[in-house]
């Protein structure tokens, strides 16, 4: 429900902003299943789910270790003239690490791994003590602000797209033998897709706005 | 509401005089500058916003020409080095007859920067002067420039992979080129101006506009 006037305006605690527009709604209770959608822009407003927070933090933590397998098992191997070169997620990272592109392989690091699981790690920071029942932990609001900025810097399913693009410019050289960690990796990706579908900002700023004050 | 600037029958925290909270929703009492709820920064809109997106627009493009200049793959074979910038990279898989990866390249690294340019600064001047297309036109082709631009990366990630995959020594090895930083850095670049956009910009602008409800 949207307001017209000024005339009208409730307490503050009973609105709420679009984020992508502005425009003012009432706040009312969406149940859960249903999605309330900004009668301006259409945007979705908040989505609430069943055992949403619960979902979230298992795929979370899936995506963790499945991150840890993707690291260290081998995740790509190359045979050509007889001779085999292995290259492992690590490999793949540090292949910026000598001269000019020096400075990407940072960059490789964070996009690829260090985001994401900083990402992981603060959604589980922020709402396992909630799904448990306890009241928000500390510092919960600034997790998930953080997670929430990072989003788009989690460069992981972009990488897998760059995976395949790369086995078809070698396919014609070489024969390529993928690894274990290349599917934990592609299933990383799934994990990670499936928990953003679960996540609604606006809902999970509100639970964790009433469990902090209660 | 004419007067406002808003959408007949919509009232926007802005026009209220509040200060509306674009990471959580939470409207806030005029004058505050860090959310009750979420503890953002906060403001009525951010007047900065348009100047940030133009400076990190323009260090994009300015970092995009050299990534289209010089190489992205140092290839060597039995000896022989030769190089390809991102544009000599789709040649040769159109020549190897990958059409289907030579499109997936040339989409993520030539088209969708080259679009995201043109789209960001079309969003940008449409905040001061008045353009043909709608609010929500435009509001959906904002969704698709921030959804779409991490893609760009693709390229970087193929270089860094066949980089460390082809390492035979004599044989055959690859090596990144120069383009490959400044390419990471135009879509980087380019990230950060679109996230600078504050969109509620677009629908202040949209006072009498007929084609919205
Ligand atoms: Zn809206
Ligand atoms: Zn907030």
């Amino acid at each position: 429900m949207s307001l017209e006037t000024t005339g009208d305006l409730p307490d503050l605690s009973e609105l709420i902003a679009c984020p992508n527009c502005d425009a003012l709604h009432l706040e009312r209770d969406v149940a859960p299943g249903d999605t309330a959608y900004c009668v301006r822009c259409h945007a979705v407003l908040e989505a609430p789910r069943k055992t949403a927070m619960t979902r979230i933090i298992m795929l979370a933590l899936a995506a963790l270790i499945l991150m840890v397998a993707a690291i260290f098992f081998p995740f790509l191997e190359l045979e050509a003239a007889g001779r085999m070169h292995r290259s492992s997620l690590l490999d793949t990272i540090m292949a910026f690490s000598n001269g000019l592109t020096a400075p990407l392989t940072l960059a490789m690091v964070a996009l690829i791994v260090v985001l994401p699981s900083i990402r992981f790690i603060a959604l589980i920071y922020v709402l396992a003590p909630m799904a448990a029942g306890y009241p928000p932990a500390r510092h919960a609001e600034w997790a998930f602000r953080i997670a929430d900025h990072l989003r788009p810097w989690a460069m992981a399913e972009v990488f897998i797209v760059g995976v395949a693009v790369a086995l078809v410019k070698v396919a014609g050289m070489a024969h390529i033998f993928i690894g274990p960690a290349f599917w934990a990796f592609v299933a990383l990706v799934i994990v990670t897709v499936l928990k953003d579908n679960f996540m609604s900002r606006l809902t999970l700023w509100k639970t964790l706005e009433r469990r902090r004050a209660s | 509401m004419e007067d406002t600037g808003t959408t007949p029958g919509v009232l926007t925290a802005k026009a209220a005089g509040l200060v509306g909270c674009v990471q959580c929703g939470r409207v806030n009492p005029a004058g505050t500058t860090t959310c009750g709820r979420c503890g953002s920064q906060v403001s009525t809109r951010d007047e900065t916003s348009l100047q940030r997106v133009w400076a990190w627009l323009f260090a994009g493009l300015v970092v995009y020409i050299p990534a289209n200049i010089y190489p992205m793959l140092r290839t060597q074979i039995l000896g022989q080095e030769s190089n390809s910038t991102i544009y000599g990279g789709v040649v040769d898989l159109l020549h190897h007859g990958s059409y289907g990866v030579a499109a997936i390249v040339f989409i993520a690294s030539i088209i969708i920067p080259v679009s995201k340019f043109i789209a960001i600064a079309y969003l940008a001047l449409s905040i001061n002067h008045r353009v043909k297309l709608s609010a929500h036109t435009r509001h959906k082709l904002y969704e698709v420039v921030e959804f779409i631009g991490r893609w760009s990366m693709i390229d970087v990630f193929v270089v860094a992979i066949l980089s460390s995959l082809v390492q035979l020594d004599f044989a055959a090895s690859i090596n990144p080129g120069i383009a490959a930083v400044s390419f990471a850095l135009s879509v980087s670049f380019t990230m950060l101006s679109a996230e600078s956009f504050d969109a509620r910009l677009i629908w202040d602008a949209d006072g009498d506009d007929d084609h919205n409800g």
